[in-house]
């Protein structure tokens, strides 16, 4: 794009006067926080990964709105959110429904942090059988590592 | 036994790369929209013109819902005189095209339906309410409406003859409203 | 010319690689030392092209040598000159070669450093060095080439993506990527462990080392990133478990796991095969990383353009990963290894739930962003998985391992006794108590909130005592303060680098936590003279103007914040590039150790009369960057080498 072009797109911004529309102002008060929330939970439709309550984008900024008009309508938060949702889908909701296949998103986690702890009490049960079998322990520490405990025994604290 | 068991270990990946795999054959942005089959949201606008605008007036007409914004280059560009031309033919045939325009500035909107010749409505969606009850995600987005006032087809990205014509003829072939 | 030149510096390169890899594989397998010698020298070859070819596309930039393709879609005749720097690897290819140059750098690195110190397993790290190069190389001829004709050349390029002109970009990715590559060079060693089956205490030292130096950058890379997506990106915050972001964050949960398990392995000769595990899938992560980078399948906000080349980074991916577990594998008997603990409460138990909690959140962070792929295929149902989703799970995740960084450097090695618990938490568990305590008769609600404050002032505590014991233990052997401070970092760096490690990761946990829950936003529509309160704060719309820049033109809104008297005059943008179709915001904000006003500037009326604004007061985020700079301090201290006698 040249300078002149620039230049163009400059003028033009300046010579129409007219006012362009702004976003309209809530009818009822209605919680911010309310409205912050139910928008944190919708995904902004033209930006990929940013929630509606994020995003500085024009489109997320009628999606506020709109959300903000239909909380002072008498809406409850789970109205909205299932008025976009029958428009776009579950892809708008940024965190899946927990239901049905869904669920493993949760859960898969969630077994994965049991396994992970069964198994560390396992090999520590295992690797610690020896004490209950009260057989001598430590009866070939290497010198160099005996050597390093000692230093750190003498340093740490 | 015990000596088979740990290839499992490489062999693990595989899934995953399976999926991964998958990923090419799917687009993460074409999204299948919910209102297929369903009545479309009805509407109340001011076209450019200043006449009032609404879906309740055209029932019973195939309609041809059409977002589109005068920044969104080329798509928008390409496929205004597809809709001019089409409109044009079909227009005594119980077919309608409604252009809505989204997330514009009305200076910039006017000229481009006046740099197109636009001859069928259009209207500006201010608040952006038409659009989000639509689903839209951008534009340009085309929704194909039957005469019974159901969406029946959304189409994404720009339409040409073949598209347009494909969709309204196989509606128009259809009997007419109840 | 320029197309002809790169091009084919980039094919010699290519087969230089490819030679310098096989014959470092022969000569090690045939114990021939001339053949690696041989592979030295290609590797040097190797780099010295990919500088060439970095340096030639660099002045292609500076030029404007619209006959490249790359950069005529990068940059064009209006593009800063700063920019046209950085622009080199602002988009896919460039991006290519810069991840090429640092391995090469590092290659180099690896020769100069371990040629004579690690005599049977250098040669087959170099291979396996020499062979990922080579497949970036390889990359760069057939899949994303940055040599590639402009048929007919352009008059004018058509530009930089605008998000990208900020000073940001030269930092954040040679960090991101410095830390990316720098883990292959411990998947190399561990390659040559297993290969030649000494899968003993070299291996793991030398790969010590060079993880942490890997995690260093890739800490900072990560950072950098926020701080860009908090200054440039326009929405308020510095992370959005982004799949990008994601594939970042992976390996970093991985390799941080590997730094705490290496420690067992140290002293107890246990975890082999699990430090080794955990070796190649850092660097899995860093290849799947680039994988969702470039190959488009899952959709993000950074995505590069697409094409071809994720189905060959998806092959390598498959390569790499068969091959280093197939090995594991095939040395299992090598790598198993007799455990043993004296005590089921010891600094070992604490590691090991370190590491379950770590890779259960990474595990987390993979499965929820290669989910919206598992529904598709099984339900054909597009989801999205984000903040929400990965903030909830990883939540008490974090806060677990929070926790555990008090407890575990405390507890001693081996056996704990009631005693030095007793004599270690006392202390901070009180103060832990009270700092709750407060919280909530200061009006703190949020339980979240309150046991984040009370968990990080325990951990603090649990740091600051040791540290003062320490101290004082040599004061009384007649030191004075600070060349006891000094000696004490010195000769136990790792130890005490660790802890300012994990000073700085409870800095960033405080900003995570203040910004979360106790950052309030609005937004308002005010006509000029107007103004618009939020926080005790008062902001007046002063005026809207346009200024046009070499590339682009921009409205600026000017407004005054006060809060009883004026603070500043803050000027938020909007940016308008020919080629692109939406403006792109410029935030503008006033930065605070307790809070930061934050402003956006959204929808204006032409006339300049009326503009809305997006205000936010965000809480604590200062102590982000704070912290970030302790944790690389920390990192750095325990980078030096380790000096046993004082």
């Amino acid at each position: 794009m040249s300078r002149l072009g620039l230049r163009l797109l400059t003028s033009l911004f300046f010579l129409s006067a007219a006012v362009s529309p702004v976003t309209a102002q809530p009818a009822a008060p209605v919680s911010e926080e309310t409205v912050h929330e139910v928008a944190a939970q919708l995904r902004c439709v033209v930006c990929q990964n940013l929630s509606v309550d994020d995003s500085p984008s024009e489109m997320a900024s009628q999606m506020r709105a709109i959300i903000r008009d239909r909380l002072a309508a008498g809406e409850r938060p789970a109205e909205v959110r299932q008025y976009f949702v029958d428009r776009y889908g579950e892809w708008i909701l940024l965190s899946p429904p927990r239901r049905g296949f869904n669920l493993l998103v949760w859960l898969v986690p969630l077994a994965a942090v049991g396994v992970g702890l069964v198994t560390v009490a396992v090999l520590v049960r295992r690797w610690t059988r020896h004490l209950r079998d009260h057989r001598p322990t430590r009866v070939d520490v290497d010198p160099a590592m005996s050597e390093r405990i000692r230093r750190e025994v003498d340093s740490g604290p | 036994m015990r000596r088979l068991w740990r290839w499992l270990i490489p062999l693990a990946v595989l899934p995953v790369l399976a999926l991964l795999a998958y990923g090419f054959r799917v687009d993460p942005r074409d999204i299948p929209s919910p209102l297929i089959g369903r009545p479309a949201p009805a509407f109340g606008l001011t076209t450019f013109e200043g006449t009032p605008l609404s879906l309740a007036a055209h029932r019973g007409k195939v309609v041809v819902l059409n977002f589109w914004a005068s920044w969104c280059q080329p798509a928008c560009y390409e496929e205004a005189p597809v809709l001019e031309r089409n409109w044009r033919e079909y227009r005594d045939r119980g077919v309608v095209v409604v252009g809505v325009d989204i997330q514009d500035r009305r200076e910039a909107a006017e000229k481009f339906v006046r740099e197109f010749g636009l001859t069928f409505p259009n209207a500006q969606d201010l608040t952006g309410a038409v659009s989000v009850d639509y689903g839209v995600y951008g534009v340009p987005e085309t929704f194909f409406l039957d005469r019974q006032g159901r969406i029946r087809v959304k189409h994404v990205g720009a339409v040409t003859d073949a598209v347009f014509r494909a969709n309204v003829d196989r509606l128009l072939a259809e009997p007419g409203s109840p | 010319m320029t197309v002809d030149f790169g091009y084919g510096m980039t094919l010699v390169a290519l087969v230089l690689a490819i030679y310098g890899a096989a014959a470092a594989a022969v000569g090690a397998r045939a114990g021939r030392p001339a053949l690696v010698e041989s592979a030295q020298h290609a590797a040097l070859g190797v780099f010295v092209l990919i500088t060439a070819c970095f340096a030639l596309l660099t002045y292609a930039f500076l030029t404007f040598d619209f006959s490249v393709r790359y950069v005529a879609t990068n940059t064009n005749l209006g593009t800063p000159f700063y920019y046209r720097i950085t622009g080199v690897w602002g988009a896919l290819e460039g991006s290519i070669i810069l991840w090429s140059w640092m391995l090469g750098l590092y290659t180099l690195i690896l020769i100069l450093r371990h040629r004579d110190s690690a005599r049977e397993l250098y040669p087959w790290a170099l291979a396996t060095m020499l062979g990922i190069l080579a497949f970036f190389l390889l990359v760069m001829t057939i899949a994303a080439p940055p040599f590639q004709r402009q048929v007919p050349v352009a008059a004018d390029g058509r530009g930089l993506n605008p998000l990208l002109e900020d000073t940001g970009m030269i930092t954040h990715p040679v960090a991101l990527y410095l830390g990316f590559t720098g883990f292959t060079v411990p998947f190399a060693f561990a390659m040559a462990a297993l290969i030649t089956g000494r899968v003993g205490d070299t291996w793991l030292v030398l790969t010590r080392r060079w993880t942490i130096v890997a995690w260093y950058f890739l800490s900072l890379g990560l950072l950098i990133g926020g701080w860009w997506s908090y200054h440039v990106l326009g929405w308020g915050g510095y992370w959005a478990w982004d799949p990008v972001e994601n594939a970042a964050f992976m390996p970093w949960l991985t390799a941080t796991a590997f730094l705490h398990s290496v420690m067992i392995q140290e002293r107890r000769r246990m975890l082999k095969l699990w430090n080794i595990v955990l070796v190649i899938l850092t660097f899995g992560l860093t290849l799947f990383g680039t994988f969702l980078t470039r190959s488009g399948v899952i959709a993000s906000v950074h995505a590069f353009t697409q094409g071809s080349i994720g189905a060959l980074f998806l092959g390598f991916l498959a390569l790499v990963m068969l091959t280093a577990l197939g090995l594991v594998a095939w040395r299992w008997e090598a790598l198993r290894s007799q455990g043993e603990l004296d005590s089921v409460v010891s600094r070992e138990s604490a590691f090991l739930l370190n590491n379950v909690l770590l890779i259960a959140a990474a595990f987390t962070v993979f499965f929820g962003t290669v989910f919206p792929l598992l529904s598709e295929a099984v339900r054909g149902v597009k989801v999205s998985v984000g903040a929400p989703f990965f903030n909830q799970v990883n939540v008490p995740l974090f806060l677990s391992l929070i926790f555990l960084m008090g407890v575990g450097p405390l507890i001693a090695w081996r056996r704990a006794s009631l005693e030095n618990l007793k004599r270690n938490f006392l202390w901070p568990v009180v103060l832990g108590v009270a700092a709750a305590a407060a919280a909530f008769v200061l009006g703190v609600r949020s339980a979240l909130a309150v046991l984040t404050l009370a968990t990080t002032v325990f951990v603090g505590t649990t740091i600051g005592v040791d540290f003062v014991r320490a101290t004082r233990a040599r004061l009384r052997v007649g030191e004075a303060l600070i060349p006891a401070v000094g000696g004490l970092l010195r000769r136990h760096n790792r130890r005490y680098g660790g802890f300012v490690v994990h000073l700085g990761i409870l800095l960033i946990a405080l900003g995570v936590t203040g910004s979360h829950a106790w950052s309030v936003q609005t937004e308002a529509t005010l006509r000029r003279g107007e103004t618009a309160e939020l926080a005790g704060y008062r902001f007046r719309f002063d005026d809207l103007t346009a200024v046009e820049e070499s590339n682009h033109f921009k409205v600026v809104g000017a407004f005054t914040v006060s809060n009883g008297r004026v603070l500043d005059v803050l000027r938020p943008a909007k940016k308008f590039y020919p080629q692109e179709q939406s403006p792109i915001a410029y935030v503008d904000y006033r930065l605070g150790l307790k809070e930061d006003v934050y402003l956006v500037l959204g929808d204006f009326a032409r006339d300049g009369t009326q503009a809305t604004i997006k205000l936010q007061v965000n809480r604590l985020v200062s102590w982000i960057w704070i912290g970030g700079v302790v944790l690389t301090l920390g990192a750095l201290l325990a980078i030096l080498p380790e000096r046993r006698t004082a």
